[in-house]
């Protein structure tokens, strides 16, 4: 394999719990990600994924454990990172092309040229002639599109995703996930991709990380997805090797499902 | 559209009718037009006090106070919420303190404040400050308490530096609060700038109730009184028109631009 572009190293996450006791999200969670690299991470809800993703961010420090960015020891925020959030992230008083731009405007571009930039990079994501409209005028696929520029127009080398596409409905759904395979595939960034929906997380992937139930999370499983690429993501959940992966993950994921089934429903 | 002027002749009508109830009411004596007034008279006095040139100089005090007060209140309002909401230490320090000034019944203050900076414009100035800085603060402080995480998580990961934050995010998300608290606190500044005249002043349109009321001219406190409202809602309508403008991101508001 290539360069690592992304290493958690033994990461646990604790969080203050009410009556004074601790909440140990994650514990001793490893992973690395290629450069290149497409990953997915999948697991049970509240298992822990939006976590580590906010560690391999720098947004959250864990209580435990390092992570590496391109070989160097991350502190602070990754610079190296874009993130798309599950909620809408985007700010509601900027237009769709001062959304988009906003990154640039913070790192002193000048207007003119980042409102260029822009404008292409909202035509790249099928949004031409739509730059001057505010999120709550657009639908929630196009405000996906606007965020998705918004973090690729800064060229990051790494991209974390959590659910983004999980509040469409499922014809806008399959549409984002080729378009994303398709901005994914003209320069290969590494992205790790979280949720909770496996065929997602298949189609879309190189390899699927499959997380226990919570407390304590950390990876049980890893798959290797050998699917051709380029993909259709939903033509490829027809082919029997689909079927063969899908299969084999879901006997993993199934029993940390059920695992937090139960302690719910204690 | 139709239906929004239809509501205004209503409106406009209704103010008619109330008038001439008021007019019938102390016309026929069913009133005492001693204690409440007449509304020809009143208006009249307002006429005269236009037409002659009386007024202006003490509606122009009181709206110097006026927006003295509101300007000065809502930018140190402004200010220390900010500061206060992005400072855990400063707020916990000082929160027995606001919360005792808030309650404090501050038009008390009023002839503290004469004693303090004379019987010009200055003392009416910081009643009115006292009372719409509170206003300000409080709705800043939970503007920027409420700010949306994702947002600063965002924007942070976008590359926003500490005070591009306050810039980019929480000054923006702030402003929708800080507009519905700036109705109340125009209202608020021409009550400090009314009351300080009413407690001691040589000008302003209190000072001219005061007199008024002195003499018993019940008509002309009336007038007074009239005026004022009609100031006080034209500053609203002012508030109004910035709101939309700078909040024309905000969904409902895209009817009303043009
Ligand atoms: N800031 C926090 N404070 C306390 N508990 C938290 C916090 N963030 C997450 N948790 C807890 O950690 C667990 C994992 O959360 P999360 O990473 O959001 O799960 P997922 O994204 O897999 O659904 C959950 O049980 C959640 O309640
Ligand atoms: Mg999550």
């Amino acid at each position: 394999m290539t360069q690592t572009a992304l290493r958690l190293d033994d990461i646990t996450c604790t969080f203050p719990a009410r009556g004074g006791s601790a909440y140990c999200a994650v514990a001793n969670a490893s992973l690395a990600v290629g450069e290149g690299e497409f990953v997915s991470l999948v697991g049970p809800t509240g298992c822990g994924k939006s976590t580590l993703l906010n560690v391999a961010a720098g947004l959250l420090t864990p209580s435990a454990g390092s992570v590496e960015v391109f070989g160097a020891a991350l502190t602070g925020m990754n610079d190296q990172a874009g993130y798309l959030f599950q909620s809408d992230a985007l700010f509601p008083w900027r237009t769709a092309r001062e959304n988009v731009m906003l990154g640039l405007e913070l790192r002193g571009t000048p207007k003119r040229r980042a409102g260029q930039k822009a404008d292409a990079w909202l035509e790249r994501v099928h949004l031409a002639g739509h730059g001057d409209k505010y999120p709550h005028e657009l639908s929630g696929g196009m405000r996906k599109r606007v965020a998705l520029a918004q973090t690729l127009i800064l060229d990051p080398k790494i991209l974390l995703m959590d659910e983004p596409f999980s509040a469409l409905d499922v014809q806008t759904r399959s549409l984002m996930e080729n378009e994303l395979l398709e901005l994914w595939s003209q320069d290969r960034k590494s992205v790790v991709f979280v949720t909770h929906d496996l065929e997602e997380a298949i189609s879309l992937s190189d390899r699927v990380v499959v997380l226990s139930a919570g407390p304590a999370s950390h990876p049980v499983g890893e798959f290797p997805i050998n699917l051709s690429r380029p993909r259709d993501v939903s033509e490829v959940r027809l082919t029997p090797q689909f079927l063969d992966l899908h299969r084999t993950i879901w006997d993993a994921l199934k029993v940390e499902v059920q695992k937090t089934h139960a302690k719910e429903s204690a | 559209m139709t239906g929004f002027r239809w509501i205004s002749l209503f409106q406009v009508l209704l103010l008619l009718a109330l008038f001439a109830i008021w007019h019938i009411l102390t016309r026929t004596e069913i009133l005492p037009p001693f204690f409440f007034g007449e509304p020809l008279v009143v208006l009249e006095v307002i006429w005269e006090w236009f037409s002659g040139g009386r007024i202006y100089k003490h509606l122009a005090v009181t709206l110097i106070e006026t927006i003295l007060a509101f300007v000065i209140g809502t930018v140190a309002g402004l200010v220390v919420g900010l500061w206060l909401a992005l400072s855990k230490t400063a707020s916990q320090l000082l929160d027995p303190y606001i919360k005792a000034f808030n309650s404090m019944p501050r038009v008390i203050l009023a002839p503290i404040f004469a004693v303090w900076f004379g019987l010009g414009i200055w003392s009416k100035v910081l009643l009115g400050v006292t009372l719409v800085f509170f206003i300000v603060f409080f709705s800043v402080y939970h503007g920027v308490r409420e700010v949306n995480p994702v947002l600063v998580a965002n924007a942070r990961m976008l590359g926003a530096s500490k005070r591009q934050l306050l810039r980019y995010v929480y000054v923006p998300s702030a402003t929708a609060w800080v507009f519905s608290s700036l109705h109340a606190a125009v209202g608020m500044a021409f009550v400090g700038a009314v009351i300080g005249e009413y407690l001691g002043s040589a000008k302003g349109v209190g000072y001219l109730i005061l007199q008024a009321e002195g003499v018993f001219d019940i008509n002309t406190v009336f007038a007074g009184v009239l005026v004022l409202t009609v100031c006080a809602l034209v500053l609203d309508r002012i508030v109004t028109i910035a709101e939309r403008h700078l909040l024309r991101w905000r969904p409902g508001q895209m009817g009303s631009q043009s």
